[in-house]
């Protein structure tokens, strides 16, 4: 499903580049679940970033879900995301003029259809926020708007999904909760779960451990 | 939880739409009204400053229509007649036969300055006196009260005089008055004369008289300025323009100078255009200065869905669709903006007519020129559109990386070819607009360029501030001072807006005033230098001792004593004028300077206000000298090709002189003064017959009605300009021109009222967050009203010093190259500017930030959020 190859990202800066990523690869499965760990400014963030096609490395390659993430432009990449990736931020950056259901309904508006409600509505009951549709983001709770991004995650089906510190801005319980959802709905879905934290006990819950020092990989297990 | 796979061919086809498709787009639509939840307020208002500019713009396309409507309905009325052919000397027989013989209907008119006495008030006042015989006008009529007064003074006597004049002295109908040896009883009042402005009527108002009348009042001396007109009416089978072209000739030899329908249309549609030009610029620069607010707003706007646009693109938008999102914000404000604009325009344009009827020689009705508010509408919406244009890019460069680092920042707009063709657009539309609105390309392209110039002084203006700020932050100053001095140059920061847009404001406002003060003053210091305010004219050289006894009697001084003698040129160079003018090149445009009449002086001295610029000046020569040595006007030498050493020929009243262009002078004309084109050196003309013009000083109103009354009664020939009355005139006439321009003006300033407002809202966000951190470290409320005072005012102080100074250079160039005055710089109207801008935007800016201050700040938070 993720296919990494030797990636590299450096940033030009005053005093030379900075080098941020060296020399990453590793490869995930179908349904797999991963957790990329690590100290901060390790270099996490930047490579979902770069697994997501949301930026391109210096040096490497990526293939995700078969295509090669270099070959594509900008708007390929954006297709490619919307088709088959999902996001779940720290911040959870929901669109504040939007409702929890208008929220969840715009990755399929965005690739053109029509009658997307029912699905969103569906969605958001599993998350347990069936009472929540028409409230916008500063009216709900963290947890809350950490499910419906979950839920907005998950309604375009993706083959994977990238979840950056999903409850990093979250306490234990909710943390736990949104965890289970996610979790759930990656075991229906099948999935692939890219997930960076710096929650031991959740990295314990996927298969894969990545974790990251200085940019590179120290231990793949 | 699915059952059936998202990811097909057909549903995911968004990305290879071209771009109008994603902008036509129901979802686009939908997603642009969402996302304008919680801003739409904020956007209409900077919406708002559009609508001044387009409101101008579609009320005076719309007057311009109405205008031309009415001309074309109306043209004959213009004149009175199909052809009017007027000769400064009375017809003689030859000329009156030949008058005759060219048909139609016809009538005479004889018009000369004149004084009148009002024996029940006691009052004197100079005015122009028709006479008429014959049916004019033809087309059009004298409106008159009570409307058979039009007729009656015609056949049984009497006179129509100016309704002004009644005002002024307290007459009516029924008193009498005197002209000359005529004592006349006032039959109606006239109201309106056919093709001519009340405007010129305030500064000669007029009284009809029949011409047996005229006759018996014995005026038509020797020099008084007098005007003959013969007025035709042809059948419709004639073509006038046809006939005067066959005529020329003729008209020439008889030195009559022929006006028709067509020409007066022309002229007149000449000025109704520039007036229309000059107030659409107005209108255009309002439309500008909404321009730079709506590109502030959507820059604000777009810096605050930078999150938006990033979570859209992570999702899977492509750029095109969120681009299209935001452009259809932009659009629909636009379009919204373009509506409400023109709807006030059709509301303004009610007042304009009524505004502007004393300026416009007829009457017509008013009707809403779809047309021109469908262009404003449209301009204003291009315009708009353009201004929106240039800060939405930034959406173009909004990478979807930004959702997952919050610090990421865009790529800066310069290395985007598209903001560079936007602006090239934007520049284009400024340019072409500006070329449309001007008669002369020149005009338009200067008009473009010092907007331009004004526009680049203010962008230095700011960031030299902006510089000078960040790199000199003096340490010493207290804290909330420093910290409004940082607010210039902060991340944010409105410098360059407020700048801009008060720097223009003040700028328009100022040049305006700076202008007509300067024009205003001019009049006043000729008044003051010379200390003469009224002047006597058609003094006879026989009455001239005794009028100057009767001045001196009335304890009056005799400023200035200046004999005119008229006279016309025969040859010009050794070549008669006739030949000149018939000759193979005859001179176009510059004709009347060869047929007109000369009114000369000689004098041994230059008079004040005249400079020699060329040759040598001739105080005196002896009487049986050949070839006179004369001083020319530079202006006047110039249209007749004429240099120093150079012959011509002058026909004083039936004797030749011959005459050398000895000298070349510059003569200041506007001053209150009698000036000559021709001096002649004394020795030669002094036998001439001649006419006097003497000035004097009169303290008061009461004096100034004594003398003249004095001098009317003993005098009746001579004239008397009272220039107390004349300015006053003057001043009540530039008053209502500048009242239009300042009605116009208006919309420049609404306009700017609402970018300071939307300037000021831009950064209310990250003001109020500042203030609230600072009141919750626990700063007073007097800190917080500081720190914003000292950053408000010192934006005001700054715009207003730069478009004060700004306006004090283009008033001199104004001043310099197109009224040829000398500048006069008014200290207080600038000082009020300078103190009045900075306080309007410390009230409106405190006005914007009055929640900080009065509310809790978690409340303000929340509000904020």
């Amino acid at each position: 499903m993720l296919e990494v190859r030797g990636l590299t990202k450096s940033y030009p800066g005053i005093g030379g580049s900075l080098t941020v990523l060296k020399d990453v690869s590793f490869s995930l499965p179908a349904a797999a679940a991963c957790a990329i760990v690590g100290p901060s400014g390790s270099g996490k963030t930047t490579l979902i970033g770069l697994c997501a096609g949301l930026d391109l490395p210096t040096a490497g390659g990526v293939r995700l879900n078969g295509v090669d993430l270099g070959a594509l432009d900008e708007d390929g990449r954006a297709r490619l995301r919307n088709h088959a990736v999902g996001f779940v931020f720290q911040t959870f950056q929901l669109i504040p003029t939007l409702t929890a259901l208008e929220n969840v309904m715009v990755p399929l508006e965005l690739r053109g259809q029509n009658r997307v409600r029912d699905q969103a509505v569906e969605l958001l009951a599993r998350v347990g926020l069936a009472e929540r549709l028409a409230h916008y983001p500063a009216q709900l709770s963290g947890g809350e708007q950490q499910r419906v991004a979950l839920a907005r995650a998950f309604i375009n089906r993706p083959k994977i999904l990238f979840a950056d510190e999903p409850t990093g801005n979250l306490d234990a319980e909710t943390g736990r909760l949104v965890i289970d959802s996610l979790f759930a709905l990656n075991a229906d879905a099948g999935t692939t779960l890219v997930l960076v934290t710096h929650d031991a006990e959740l990295a314990r819950r996927a298969q894969k451990n990545i974790r990251l020092k200085g940019g590179a990989v120290v231990n793949d297990e | 939880m699915q059952t059936e796979p998202h990811f097909t061919e057909t549903s995911a086809p968004s990305d290879r739409r071209g771009f109008l498709r994603h902008f036509l787009s129901a979802w686009t639509w939908r997603m642009a009204w969402r996302d304008s939840r919680t801003s739409r307020r904020r956007l209409l208002l900077f919406f708002g400053s559009i609508v001044m500019g387009i409101a101008a713009l579609a009320a005076i396309g719309s007057l311009g229509s109405n205008l031309e409507r009415a001309m074309a309905e109306q043209s004959k009325a213009l004149l009175g007649a199909d052809l009017a052919i007027e000769s400064r000397d009375a017809f003689t027989p030859e000329q009156e036969r030949w008058l005759r013989g060219l048909g139609g209907e016809q009538s005479r008119e004889i018009s000369c300055s004149t004084m009148i006495f009002l024996p029940r008030t006691e009052s004197t006042r100079l005015v122009q006196l028709h006479a008429l015989d014959g049916g004019f006008p033809y087309y059009g009529e004298l409106e008159t009260e009570p409307p058979a007064a039009a007729e009656e003074f015609r056949h049984t006597g009497g006179a129509l005089v100016e309704e002004t004049l009644l005002q002024q002295f307290g007459a009516r109908v029924g008193d009498t008055i005197q002209a000359g040896n005529l004592t006349n009883t006032i039959v109606g009042r006239l109201e309106k004369v056919p093709g001519e402005t009340v405007v010129l009527a305030a500064l000669a108002p007029r009284v009809y008289v029949s011409m047996d009348d005229l006759a018996r009042a014995g005026l038509l001396g020797q020099g008084s300025l007098v005007s003959y007109h013969a007025y035709f009416k042809f059948g419709s089978d004639t073509d006038v323009a046809k006939l005067v072209e066959r005529i020329r000739p003729q008209l020439e030899k008889f030195r009559f100078r022929p006006d028709t329908v067509e020409e007066r249309k022309r002229d007149l549609g000449r000025s109704l255009d520039n007036l229309s030009h000059f107030l659409n610029l107005v209108g255009f620069i309002a439309l500008l200065l909404g321009g730079v607010g709506v590109a502030s707003a959507i820059h604000v706007h777009i810096k605050q869905k930078l999150g938006t646009v990033a979570v859209l693109r992570c999702l899977g938008g492509s750029v095109a669709q969120t681009f299209a999102v935001y452009l259809a914000q932009g659009t629909a404000l636009g379009l919204l903006g373009a509506v409400s604009g023109s709807a006030l325009g059709i509301a303004i344009q009610t007042l304009l007519p009524r505004m502007l009827a004393d300026f416009i020689p007829f009457s017509f009705r008013f009707y809403t020129a779809w047309p021109a508010v469908g262009r404003a509408m449209g301009i204003g919406f291009a315009i708009s559109l353009l201004f929106t244009l240039l800060p939405l890019l930034t959406v173009r460069r909004v990478s979807p990386l930004a959702a997952l680092r919050l610090s990421y920042e865009p790529s800066p707009a310069r290395r985007d070819p598209l903001y560079w063709l936007v602006s090239a657009c934007l520049a284009a539309g400024i340019l072409g607009f500006a070329l449309m609105q001007s008669r002369d390309w020149r005009v338009g392209l200067g008009f473009a360029i010092g907007l331009g110039v004004v526009f680049g002084i203010l962008t230095i203006t700011a960031k030299l501030l902006m510089a000078v700020t960040r790199k000199f932050a003096v340490a010493a100053l207290p804290f909330t001072a420093r910290q409004g001095v940082a607010n210039l140059h902060r991340p944010n920061n409105r410098t360059l807006l407020l700048l801009l847009s008060l720097g223009l404001g003040t700028f328009l406002m100022m040049s305006l005033y700076l202008v007509q003060r300067t024009l205003l003053a001019q009049l006043v210091a000729s008044r003051i230098q010379n200390q003469a305010n009224a002047v006597l004219f058609d003094i006879q050289t026989s009455q001239q001792t005794d009028v100057v006894k009767l001045i001196r009697s009335l304890d009056l001084p005799v400023l200035d004593d200046t004999p005119v003698v008229a006279m016309r040129l025969s040859s010009v160079k050794g070549r008669a004028v006739e030949s000149i003018l018939s000759g193979e090149n005859p001179p176009r445009g510059r004709r009347w300077v060869y047929r007109r009449e000369y009114r000369s002086t000689y004098s041994d001295r230059l008079r004040d206000g005249e400079t020699l610029v060329a040759g040598q000046w001739v105080a005196q020569v002896t009487n049986d000298t050949e070839v006179v040595p004369v001083s020319l006007e530079q202006g006047i030498a110039k249209d007749l090709q004429v240099g120093v050493g150079d012959e011509l020929t002058f026909d004083v009243q039936g004797v030749p002189v011959k005459a050398r262009v000895a000298s070349l002078r510059e003569v200041e004309w506007r001053r209150i003064q009698p000036n000559f084109f021709v001096v002649f050196p004394r020795g030669v003309l002094e036998s001439a017959p001649a006419m006097h013009v003497l000035v004097t000083h009169v303290s008061s109103g009461e004096e100034s009605a004594r003398m003249q009354r004095e001098v009317v009664r003993t005098f009746p020939n001579v004239s008397i300009i009272d220039l107390t009355l004349v300015l006053q005139t003057v001043d009540a006439i530039l008053g209502k021109i500048s009242f239009v321009i300042r009605f116009l003006a208006m919309f420049t300033v609404l306009t700017g009222v609402l970018v300071l407002v939307a300037a000021l809202l831009t950064g209310r966000h990250q003001r109020i967050q500042e203030s609230v951190l600072l009141r919750t470290l626990g700063a007073s409320r007097a800190q917080i009203f500081t720190i914003l005072l000292v950053e408000y005012f010192s934006l005001g102080l700054l715009g207003a010093l730069t478009g004060t100074s700004l306006a004090v250079g283009a008033a001199w160039l104004l001043a310099r190259f197109v009224f040829h005055v000398s500048f006069v710089l008014e200290p207080v109207p600038m000082l009020a500017a300078l103190l009045a801008v900075p306080v309007l935007t410390v009230v409106t800016g405190f006005l914007m930030s009055r929640s900080v201050m009065n509310q809790p700040p978690l409340a303000i938070l929340r509000s904020e959020i």
